[in-house]
C-alpha cells in the first residue's frame, strides 16, 4: 500500500459524535472535586493558614499529607508538590481542598485566609540571580573571528510567553485502592507520571497504573505538568479513600500552567568579505520559579541559535534563570523558536545594512550535507533548502513581491518576510539512547488481531493512526486488524514520552521492525507477542553534554516560509495576506494527517508572532488569562495559509519519515516580523509584534 | 403544561428541568443530561466548544441560562449525530482528516449545519465567518473548512 495515501482516522468516529470519553467525561459518582488553593503572592513565606471548619465529607490536603516525598519528579526534583514554607509565584499550590459538592468546595476554598509575609520577587529575566542552567557551545576561534572582521554587528531580540491554549484544559482523577493508585488523565506522557506519583506516594513501580484519556490537545503543555497535578490528585485520594478529580477551569490553566519561555538574545555577530565568520551569542530563558523542562527547552535552544548557517566560529553561552513568575516548560519548538528568531532577524538586518537582499544573503550562509553543526556533529544527510526556496518562491511569489513591495508609501503598505529553519528529531543529544532507551511490544491474538503496546499517546496528532499504518503495511492486512487503545502503563512497556517529534520517527521505526520479526515468527491461531528495543543508529556521532559536542540530533526536518503582510499605517493594523510554507519531514505517514500538522502548527507560530501577547504585571500575575485577554488566531484571522510538503527521505525512520510536529511553528515568527519590518521600513527585534508595537514604530516616524 | 420546572425539547423529546432558571445550560446537559459531548473550554462564551443549536441557531450553552430555554429546542451533537446531514459531514471531515485533538468537534460540527442550513452552497468566506466563534487550536482551519465544502457538494437537497 501507499503509506502515505490518507485513511480515515481511527479515533475519527467518538470525536466526531460526541461520545470520546475526555477526562472530564467520565460519571462522577461517588468522586469527589478537588481544587487547589493558589498562592496570590509571587514570593512570601507562609506564616499562617486559617481553614473555616469542614463538613463531614471535605477534606484539606496539603505538604504533611505526602506519604512519600513532596517534590514533583520531572529533570530536576526542586518542584513541591503542595508548597512548603515559602511560595514562589502566583499559582504555586498551596493546599487542595476536595469534597462531594463543587459549590461547597468552592465556598470552603474561599474561606481560607492566609498570612503571607511578603518578599521581594525577582520578575524579569534582566533582575534575576538565579541560574538554573549554563551552557556553553565552542567552536573555532571566535576571538581570531572578530580581530579579523571587517564590521561586527551587536544586537538583542526579544521574545514573549506563549500559552499552548490547547482547548480541553488540563485535568486528572486520581484514586487510591487496594495498596495502589490509578491516574487517569490529559497527558503526553504516562511514564512521566508514573515515576513522579511513585515518588510523591512512596509507591513501588508495581503500585502505580497511569492510563491516558482522550486528550484535548497538548502541543507540549502536558508534558510535564499533569505529573504536577497527578501527584496531588494521587495524595488526595489516599487521605480522602475516595476517587478525586481535579479539572481546571481555563482561567486557572492559563494562569499556573506551564509555557514558552520568554527569552532575552544577544548576538555579536563578525564579517569578512561580506559573509558571517562568527557569532558570539548570548541566550537567557526565564525559567520561572522551578527547573521542570528548563534544562532540556534551554539546550534546544542554544543548539539551533546560529540557525540553518554555515558558522566557522561560534560561542554561544545558554542560561535558563529564576524569576518568581509561573515555571516554563514545554511547547511545540521547545527553544527553538526563541533562538530561531533571532537568528532569522539578526540575518535580516546585516543583510540590509550591507545593502543585499536577505533571501540571497541567507542562501549563501546555508549548510550543505557533510557540514558540521553548531556542536560539530555533522549533516549527514541531504539538505534540502535551496529546492525548498525554489518551490517557496513558486507558490509565495516571494522574489518578486519583495522586490515590488521595496520603497512603498501610501497608507497601505505592504511587505514580505522569509525564514529558514530546521528541526532536530528526537531528544536532544544522546537521551534516546542513555535516559528513555525506547521498548515496544507487538502482541497477536489467536484470532490473527495485533494490538501496538507502546505508551506514546494521540493527543490529535494521529498517532493511532500512523502506528497502526505502519503495522498494518508491514503485515499486508487491512488497517481494522489492528488495534491500538490509550496507553495503561499496567499493559504498555515504556516506549518513551510523546515529545520532541519523536514518536513517529523513533517509536514507530521501532514498531515496523517489530512488525517484521512477528511477521517472520507469524503462526496462525497462536498468540504471539514481540519485543523491540532502542538501537541508535551505527552513524550518530555520540554527543555529550559535559562539551556540547557530537550529533545533538540524528537527522533535521527543514521548512522555509513566506509571510506577506499589509499594513495600514492610518491604524497600524496589519492584515495577513498569505502564509507560505515548505516542510521536508520526510515520507509523510498519512498525508491529511501531516499537513494538517503543518497548517495547524504554522498558525500556532503566526499567533506566537502577531496576537498572542502575554506578560505580568508589576506584581508578577498574569495579565492575560482567557481567550477574551489572549487571543488565539480564528479562522478568519489567515484565511489564505498554504503548506507543502518536500520530502527527503531518512532512511532510519520508517520509510523514510522525520519529526513532524514542532517544525510548522518555529519558522512563523521571523518570517512574520520579517514581513512587518519591510513595510515598515525598520529594523524590528521582538515578537509577539502587536498592532500596538506597529503603532509605536509609525509614531515615530511621524516624528 | 406542568406549573413547575422548565419544560424543553432536548434532542427531538420532550424534557422537563426541575432546578434553578439561572442554572448555565452547559452544566445542565452536561450533569443533569450526562451530554458531555458538549465539551467546556472556557465558561465565559469565547471558544465555542459547548456549542449548541437552540432554536436552529449556534449558542454557547456556557452563555445560556436554564430560563431562556422554556419551551425552546435544544439539539447536542448527540442529538445532531443520528440525522441524515451528521453523515454527510462526518464524511467529509473524515476525508480530509479534519478531526485532531477532537475537542471543538462537536462545536464545530453544529457549526457546520448552521452554515448550511443558512446557506446550503456557501462561499469559502461565508464558512471561515460561520465557524469564527469556534476555536480549533489543531487545524489551522483548512482542514474544516474544506469539510464543510465537500459536504455542501455532497449534501445535495439535505440542506
Amino acid at each position: 500500500m501507499d503509506i502515505s495515501k490518507s485513511v480515515k482516522k481511527k479515533d475519527h468516529e467518538p470525536k466526531m459524535n460526541g461520545s470520546a470519553m475526555y477526562v472530564g467525561d467520565y460519571p462522577t459518582d461517588g468522586v469527589l472535586f478537588g481544587k487547589l488553593l493558589h498562592s496570590t503572592r509571587a514570593k512570601a513565606k507562609l506564616i499562617d493558614i486559617q481553614v473555616p471548619a469542614l463538613p463531614a465529607g471535605y477534606f484539606v490536603i496539603d505538604k504533611n499529607d505526602v506519604p512519600g516525598v513532596n517534590r514533583v519528579h520531572i529533570v530536576k526534583d526542586d518542584t513541591p508538590v503542595f508548597a512548603e514554607g515559602t511560595v514562589e509565584y502566583i499559582g504555586d499550590p498551596i493546599l487542595m481542598v476536595a469534597g462531594p459538592d463543587q459549590q461547597e468546595v468552592d465556598r470552603i476554598l474561599n474561606g481560607i485566609q492566609v498570612t503571607y509575609e511578603d518578599l521581594t520577587p525577582v520578575l524579569r529575566i534582566e533582575d534575576a540571580d538565579t541560574v538554573f542552567f549554563d551552557y556553553t557551545i565552542e567552536k573555532g576561534n571566535v576571538q581570531k573571528g572578530f580581530r579579523e572582521a571587517d564590521k561586527v554587528y551587536e544586537e538583542t531580540f526579544r521574545t514573549g510567553y506563549q500559552e499552548q491554549a490547547y482547548l480541553e484544559p488540563q485535568g486528572v482523577v486520581g484514586f487510591v485502592h487496594d495498596n495502589r493508585v490509578t491516574v487517569h488523565g490529559s497527558m503526553q506522557c504516562p511514564y512521566y507520571i508514573h515515576g513522579a506519583v511513585a515518588k510523591a506516594m512512596g509507591f513501588e513501580a508495581s503500585q502505580v497504573q497511569i492510563v491516558q484519556d482522550v486528550t484535548g490537545g497538548a502541543f507540549g503543555g502536558k508534558e510535564d505538568y499533569p505529573s504536577i497535578i497527578a501527584c496531588q490528585v494521587a495524595v488526595a485520594s489516599y487521605k480522602a479513600g475516595k476517587p478525586v478529580r481535579l479539572i481546571f477551569e481555563r482561567r486557572e490553566d492559563m494562569e499556573v500552567t506551564s509555557k514558552r519561555h520568554p527569552s532575552l538574545c544577544t548576538y555579536r555577530v563578525a564579517i569578512k568579505d561580506g559573509k558571517v565568520t562568527t557569532m558570539d551569542i548570548d541566550v537567557k530563558f526565564n525559567g520561572g520559579a522551578y527547573t521542570t523542562l528548563s534544562a532540556v527547552v534551554l539546550q534546544r535552544g542554544i543548539i539551533c541559535a546560529s540557525g540553518v548557517y554555515d558558522i566557522d566560529n561560534l560561542h554561544i553561552r545558554g542560561k535558563a534563570v529564576k524569576t518568581n513568575t509561573v515555571p516554563c516548560g514545554a511547547y511545540r519548538g521547545f527553544g527553538a523558536p526563541q533562538t530561531f528568531f533571532a537568528v532569522e532577524m539578526m540575518m535580516n538586518h546585516i543583510a540590509q545594512d550591507l545593502g543585499k537582499e536577505p533571501l540571497a544573503f541567507k542562501l549563501a550562509h546555508m549548510v550543505k550535507q557533510g557540514d558540521s553543526t553548531s556542536t560539530s556533529g555533522k549533516y549527514h544527510f541531504p539538505v534540502p533548502l535551496p529546492a525548498m526556496v525554489e518551490e517557496l518562491d513558486k507558490i509565495s511569489g516571494y522574489r518578486e513581491k519583495r522586490a515590488l513591495y521595496a520603497k512603498q508609501t501610501g497608507r497601505y503598505r505592504r511587505g514580505i518576510g522569509f525564514s529558514a529553519i530546521f528541526h532536530g528529531a528526537g531528544f536532544t543529544g544522546s537521551g534516546e539512547r542513555d535516559l528513555i532507551k525506547a521498548v515496544v511490544k507487538l502482541h497477536k491474538y489467536v484470532d490473527g488481531k495485533v494490538e501496538i503496546l507502546a505508551s506514546n499517546t494521540d493527543m490529535g496528532q494521529g498517532l493511532k493512526t500512523t502506528f497502526s499504518k505502519i503495522v498494518a503495511n508491514e503485515l499486508n492486512v487491512p488497517l481494522d486488524r489492528i488495534v491500538i487503545t490509550n496507553p495503561d502503563t499496567d499493559r504498555v512497556p515504556d516506549s518513551g514520552p510523546t515529545v520532541a517529534s519523536r514518536s513517529l520517527m523513533v517509536v514507530g521505526e521501532l514498531l515496523r521492525r517489530a512488525t517484521i520479526n512477528l511477521r517472520s515468527h507469524w503462526k496462525d491461531n497462536e498468540d504471539q507477542v514481540v519485543e523491540e528495543h532502542f538501537k541508535e543508529p551505527d552513524f550518530v556521532i555520540p554527543f555529550s553534554l559535559d562539551t556540547f559536542k557530537g550529533d545533538a540530533y540524528p537527522t533535521y526536518a527543514w521548512s522555509v516560509d513566506a509571510i506577506e503582510v499589509e499594513v495600514d499605517t492610518l491604524t497600524g493594523v496589519s492584515k495577513i495576506l498569505g502564509s507560505y510554507g515548505v516542510f521536508d519531514v520526510g515520507t509523510p505517514i498519512d498525508e491529511n494527517i501531516v499537513v494538517g500538522q503543518m497548517e495547524g502548527g504554522f498558525l500556532q507560530g503566526i499567533g506566537y508572532a502577531s496576537i498572542e501577547e502575554m506578560n505580568t504585571d508589576g506584581s508578577g500575575r498574569i495579565r492575560n488569562n482567557s481567550f477574551t485577554d489572549y487571543a488565539i488566531p480564528t479562522s478568519m484571522d489567515v484565511p489564505h495559509l498554504v503548506a507543502k510538503l518536500h520530502v527527503e527521505k531518512y532512511p532510519d525512520g520508517p520509510y523514510g519519515a522525520k519529526g513532524a510536529g514542532e517544525l510548522p511553528l518555529v519558522g512563523a515568527a521571523p518570517a512574520y516580523v520579517g514581513a512587518l519590518e519591510q513595510a515598515l521600513h525598520s529594523p524590528l527585534n521582538h515578537a509577539p509584534f502587536t498592532t500596538e508595537d506597529t503603532m509605536n514604530v509609525l509614531m515615530k516616524e511621524k516624528k | 403544561m406542568r406549573d413547575t420546572g422548565i419544560s424543553f425539547i432536548l434532542n427531538g423529546e420532550k424534557v422537563t428541568y426541575e432546578g434553578k432558571a439561572n442554572d448555565r445550560l452547559l452544566d445542565v446537559l452536561r450533569e443533569h443530561f450526562h451530554l458531555t459531548g458538549v465539551k467546556c473550554g472556557c465558561k465565559e462564551g469565547e471558544c465555542g466548544s459547548c456549542s449548541v443549536l437552540l432554536d436552529g441557531q449556534l449558542a454557547n450553552s456556557c452563555m445560556v441560562a436554564m430560563g431562556r430555554v422554556q419551551d425552546s429546542e435544544v439539539t447536542t451533537i448527540e442529538g445532531y449525530s443520528k440525522t441524515e446531514r451528521f453523515k454527510v459531514l462526518d464524511r467529509a471531515y473524515a476525508a480530509v482528516s479534519a478531526v485532531q485533538c477532537g475537542y471543538c468537534i462537536p462545536g464545530m460540527v453544529l457549526a457546520s449545519e448552521c452554515i448550511l442550513s443558512a446557506n446550503p452552497h456557501p462561499t469559502e468566506e461565508e464558512i471561515r465567518i460561520g465557524i469564527s466563534g469556534n476555536l480549533c487550536r489543531c487545524t489551522g482551519y483548512n482542514a474544516i473548512v474544506k469539510a464543510i465544502k465537500i459536504a455542501s457538494e455532497e449534501g445535495n437537497g439535505l440542506w
